[in-house]
């Protein structure tokens, strides 16, 4: 390996001036917990590492006075976990952030990190995309925000141009008789990656019958999924049998997958199914179901 | 049962590990800690095929890089004839080894060593690989071990004499064994129930957390010092003196501390390299295995396939079992089949057996021992028809292993007759568990398997020293896996009649201590713990007769108690009895230094044996299975540190849970390996598992002053099956192929309700 030139910005400005001025390949690092692998990997050799947890905004999480979040790009998944606020309004989402990894991995993986990793099996990202979250991203050109399931375009591969990067995350207020879920599949109980995940964020009326419902899917394409047709098979239903089984068809029926040394075709087709099965219903718990 | 129960001071309390300070502060020194000034690094060029000719390496543009100091290939070593010699327990064939260690005239599996680079750092070492062009011509290839049999499956060595098979051509099968006792054909005419069944195995790794490490040094006068982790600092000096034609004097090996082995160190891969690089070079090499590398080329234990039969009466004796084993060996000969063979159905009392097995080689890494090495395969089999049978007859499954039970007397069907063992007593404390009787759920099911394993005892040597204040070093000569240190040091302790705090084990380096075996076998606290016990006895007498010479006594007056010499009577005289650090003060007017020695090739290995109860969850809908509560019941002869022996037991179950849930090799068509690392070679993390319960019965082995029986391999024997016999008893599939991953056991499930429902 090369020498490797590493930066740590204190500012958004900063670090966009250095990802624009680097003329090599430039890499952000927030928990670095991909970051570190694919260097000792070879997978990558950047010719600068930026590392962005010394700019104030990419670390912290705060519930803004709609009720809503603004979430740093680097803030760990333990640290979500410690907080009461989030963790009450967005269960699902804190879920698919702090079950990554173990829990030395849990003190450093950020959101941010595992989005631009853009892998298709991404625990955090389905319930970040299911819950209708945005992402700020600053550049040369200033910001603009954009929604979570645009950043990824293909495995390993962000829609960021040269110069930018992600500095922060957009979570809605929950909405009244709102819940949310992430699940995933991994045949061990940690430190693997999602067979099949799934993101689901619902909101009930008062009669216990779905208003509206995202569903997102990871690993079962090239991209996390939006599956509209599963969201219609249960909206306007109280969650019945025939709504149940028509969600489940419709995931299966959403998923691209590859087959591979981590699941073949049929299984993760099949287990999508279940899985949104079972999201739904504990998203329908948390939203007041009874 | 034998040796009467006595109150020890030492043995069979839990003293703290003379390793663990350093060890939980980081001090400790493994393999990769180690270093030397002047020091360069050696890397290897691997094989990227499964099998192919080498037609040439070409390494000149690698030498010429800057920073390269020296290049090998199998030209730099010589070539070894093909013919077994023993080595310790078995015997190796040095040909294969020298091939193993740098491929010869053809790569033989992915990882296949084919050249090593010594430069002034590892990146430049690296970069030089990829300058290194060799040719191959690539060859179909075979990674499982039936297709290997077939008649039409690509040869590895057309030159390989199958050992007790004849053939017509060349074949890849390398050796095949029979056990038989009694009849079997009469057998099955008496049994009243006959099941045949096929079972198939995974080839596994040991998954030791620490990679292969080695520093070697080679001075202008060939004298070589090799510092490395390993499970036998005297193996690596004979395997590395035979492959480079060194006497065994110019080597001197010191172990490191051994982060896991298992028996996967029992073999030599970079210490021969780095021993050859430094010779050239003139300066120490180091060498580090990363884990693709341990995945890619060092040794896991065979994959099976396998065929059983059994019979039995209505009332559950069985009357006969016949069984075949196939296993594969990786490249080169060498599964452990006997064992295999040998273990199979050995808890049992059975009067017809007859078990055969076949030794397959395959474009695969050479198989290296891993606890138990064998047994857990075929126990695997039998322990999944016993199953079945005792379902066929309607019987409770401990119910039948205990009606079947081996005993004091048993003749086992690969020779031998039984002295004390504790098998039954494993089967009866399983019974009358609590948790045998607790009460299960929907979806969840309860498996019980037993296992059996020899232990060995073979060549270990020891020294006591006694030290000028009283204390005492005790020196010997196995690398520590598993908590020996301080069994050693308690039962020198236990001799001596002084603190165990006043005695340090040390374990010495090749040239500090005689001969050891290596530490394998489960014989360390038994073989070289006799020889430490039998070493301090020697300087408790040196002590006597030092007593004996200060009162001016005959020696055979004086008797050792409780650390004092002291009269053996009144007769003697009326003495007051001298304590150990009174007579080691006085050491150097009485005859100078005190040191107990003791060598010996130790016979009386205790067979261990061990009865496991598991509970799962199934997830009907996932495949997923879940480990609910898992006992372990094992006759461990006497627990000279309990808390050791526990350890063992729950990480040979932990191991075998991690076998029979999720752990595989996935070669891909091109018969190169896709799961290199521990992200999907999946060993069981901490949170998939509950707290394992060991159950310690104590039938002493009345061959060793203490009771010890070897405990560290029989816990990995029972757990494929209890696992796969409960997860039968919580959905009613029978999985019989290893690995029971939630996709094969779904795959299992669905097919199951597509057939109950046509019927
Ligand atoms: C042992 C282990 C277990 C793991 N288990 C899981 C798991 O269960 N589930 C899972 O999904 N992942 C898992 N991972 C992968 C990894 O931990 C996660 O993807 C994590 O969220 C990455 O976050 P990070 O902050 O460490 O990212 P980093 O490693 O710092 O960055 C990852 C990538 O994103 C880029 N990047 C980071 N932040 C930004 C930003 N703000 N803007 C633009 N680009 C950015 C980096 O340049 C890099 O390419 C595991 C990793 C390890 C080592």
């Amino acid at each position: 390996m090369e020498s490797v030139e590493f930066e740590r910005p204190g500012t958004v400005e900063e670090a966009v001036a250095l990802l624009q001025g680097a003329s090599g390949n430039a890499k952000i690092l927030a928990g670095g917990t991909d970051l570190l692998v694919q260097l000792r990997a070879h997978m990558v050799e950047p010719d600068v590492i930026i590392d962005i947890k010394h700019i104030e905004e990419t670390r912290t999480l705060t519930k803004n006075s709609d009720g809503s979040y603004t979430i740093g790009a680097a803030v760990a998944g333990a640290e979500a976990g410690d907080r009461d606020d989030i963790t009450k309004d967005w269960p699902g989402v804190v879920e698919g952030w702090e079950l990554i990894g173990s829990t030395q991995i849990q003190g450093r993986a950020s959101l941010g990190g595992n989005l631009c990793n853009a892998s298709p099996a991404g625990d955090s990202v389905p319930a970040m995309v299911a819950a209708g979250m945005t992402v700020n991203i600053a550049g040369p050109n200033g910001r603009r925000t954009i929604p979570v399931e645009e950043v990824t375009v293909a495995p390993g591969r962000t829609c960021l141009e040269k110069g930018e990067f992600v500095v922060s995350f957009n979570l809605p207020a929950r909405p009244a008789g709102g819940g949310d879920a992430y699940l995933r599949l991994i045949p061990r109980t940690e430190m693997d990656i999602a067979v099949v995940g799934c993101g689901v964020a619902l909101t009930l009326d008062t009669d216990g019958v779905v208003k509206t419902a995202k569903v997102s899917l990871g690993a079962v394409a090239a991209t996390v999924l939006v599956v509209e047709d599963a969201a219609k098979a249960i909206i306007g239903t109280k969650l019945d049998a025939d709504a149940m089984a028509a969600l489940d068809a419709a995931c299966q029926a959403a998923c691209k997958p590859i087959d591979d040394k981590r699941g073949t075709i049929e299984y993760r087709t099949k287990i999508a199914g279940v899985l949104g099965r079972r999201a739904v219903t504990i998203a329908a718990e948390r939203a007041g179901k009874k | 049962m034998s040796s009467e129960q006595k109150d020890y001071k030492w043995v069979g309390t839990r003293q703290i590990r003379p390793d663990g300070h350093d060890k939980v502060t980081g001090r400790a020194k493994f393999g990769s800690d180690f270093s030397l000034s002047g020091m360069i690094h050696g890397r290897v060029l691997r094989s990227p095929h499964a099998h192919a000719i080498i037609q040439s390496i070409d390494t000149s543009k690698a030498e010429a890089l800057p920073g390269v100091k020296a290049v090998i290939t199998s030209k730099d070593l010589k070539d070894q004839p093909s013919e077994l010699k023993p080595a310790g327990e078995g015997m190796v064939n040095y040909r294969d080894m020298t091939r193993n260690v740098m491929a010869r005239e053809k790569v033989l599996y992915d990882g296949h060593a084919v050249a090593a680079v010594a430069a002034t750092t590892v990146e430049i070492a690296e970069a030089a690989l990829e300058l290194i062009d060799v040719k191959y011509e690539v060859l179909p290839h075979v990674v499982d071990v039936d297709a290997a049999m077939k008649d039409d499956a690509p040869i590895l060595d057309d030159t390989m004499v199958p050992i007790g098979y004849e053939t017509k051509g060349p074949t890849n099968i390398a050796k095949h064994v029979e056990f038989s006792l009694g009849d079997t054909g009469k057998g099955f005419e008496e049994a009243d129930v006959v099941i045949e069944r096929s079972y198939k195995t995974e080839a596994v790794h040991q998954g030791y957390i620490e990679p292969h490490a080695v520093v070697a040094s080679v001075s202008e006068d060939g004298q070589a010092q090799i510092w490395c982790c390993t499970q036998g600092q005297f193996m690596v000096r004979t395997f590395v003196g035979q492959l480079l034609g060194m006497p065994t004097s110019s080597i001197r090996v010191t172990p490191s501390e051994i982060g896991g082995g298992f028996g996967g160190k029992t073999v030599v891969y970079l210490e021969p390299l780095a021993t050859l690089l430094s010779s050239k070079v003139g300066k120490p090499v180091k060498m580090i295995m990363t884990r693709e590398e341990v995945f890619r080329a060092s040794g896991p234990t065979s994959g099976g396939s396998m065929d059983f039969k059994i019979g039995a009466t209505k009332a559950g004796k069985i009357t006969a079992v016949e069984a075949t084993v196939r296993l594969l060996a990786g490249a080169f000969p060498g599964a452990p089949v006997a064992p295999a063979c040998m273990c199979a159905v050995a808890p049992y009392d059975i009067a017809n057996v007859h078990v055969q097995g076949f030794d397959v080689v395959v474009n695969r890494p050479k198989v290296a021992a891993y606890r138990a090495p064998g047994a857990p395969i075929s126990a695997f089999g039998a322990e999944s028809i016993v199953d079945e049978l005792a379902k066929e007859l309607g019987m409770d499954p401990l119910k039948i292993r205990k009606l079947n039970a081996a005993k004091k007397g048993t003749k086992a069907a690969y020779g031998p007759t039984f002295r004390d063992i504790g098998y039954e007593e494993t089967v009866d404390r399983a019974m009358d568990h609590d948790h045998y009787k607790a009460p299960l759920g929907p979806n969840q099911g309860r498996g019980v398997a037993s296992g059996f394993w020899f232990n060995i005892g073979g060549e270990s040597s020891a020294t006591v020293n006694i030290n000028e204040d009283g204390t005492a070093v005790v020196i010997s000569g196995n690398p520590d896996i598993g908590g020996s240190r301080a069994s050693l040091a308690m039962m020198a302790a236990e001799e001596l009649g002084i603190e165990y705090s006043d005695v340090r084990p040390i374990i010495g380096d090749t040239a500090a201590i005689g001969y050891n075996f290596l530490t394998g076998g489960s014989r360390v606290t038994f073989a070289t713990g006799l020889a430490v016990v039998e070493a301090a006895k020697d300087a408790v007498r040196q002590l006597c007769e030092r007593a004996a010479k200060i009162w001016e006594v005959d020696a055979e007056g004086v008797v050792w108690d409780n650390g004092h010499a002291k009269p053996a009577s009144t007769n003697v005289g009326d003495f007051e009895p001298l304590s150990l650090a009174a007579l080691a003060a006085q050491a150097p007017k009485t005859g100078g230094p005190i040191c107990g020695h003791n060598a010996q090739n130790v016979q009386g290995a205790g067979p261990g044996f061990a009865t496991h109860i598991c509970d799962v969850e199934v997830d009907p809908e996932t495949g997923g299975v879940t480990i609910l509560r898992y006992t372990a019941v094992q006759d461990v002869g006497r627990a000279i540190h309990p808390s050791y022996v526990e350890g063992q037991i729950q990480g040979g179950a932990v191991q075998g849970i991690g076998w029979a849930l999720n752990e595989e090799y996935i070669y891909n068509s091109k018969g190169t390996l896709d799961n290199p690392g521990f992200l999907d070679y999946r060993i069981p993390v901490a949170s998939d598992l509950p707290m394992i319960e060991a159950v310690m019965v104590e039938c002493p082995n009345d061959r060793h002053p203490y009771g010890v029986r070897g405990v560290g391999e029989v816990p990995i024997v029972p757990p494929m099956a209890a696992v796969a016999n409960a997860i039968e008893s919580a959905t009613g599939v029978r999985m019989e192929a290893l690995p029971m991953s939630p996709p094969r056991l779904l795959a299992a499930l669905d097919s199951s309700n597509i057939k109950q429902a046509a019927e």
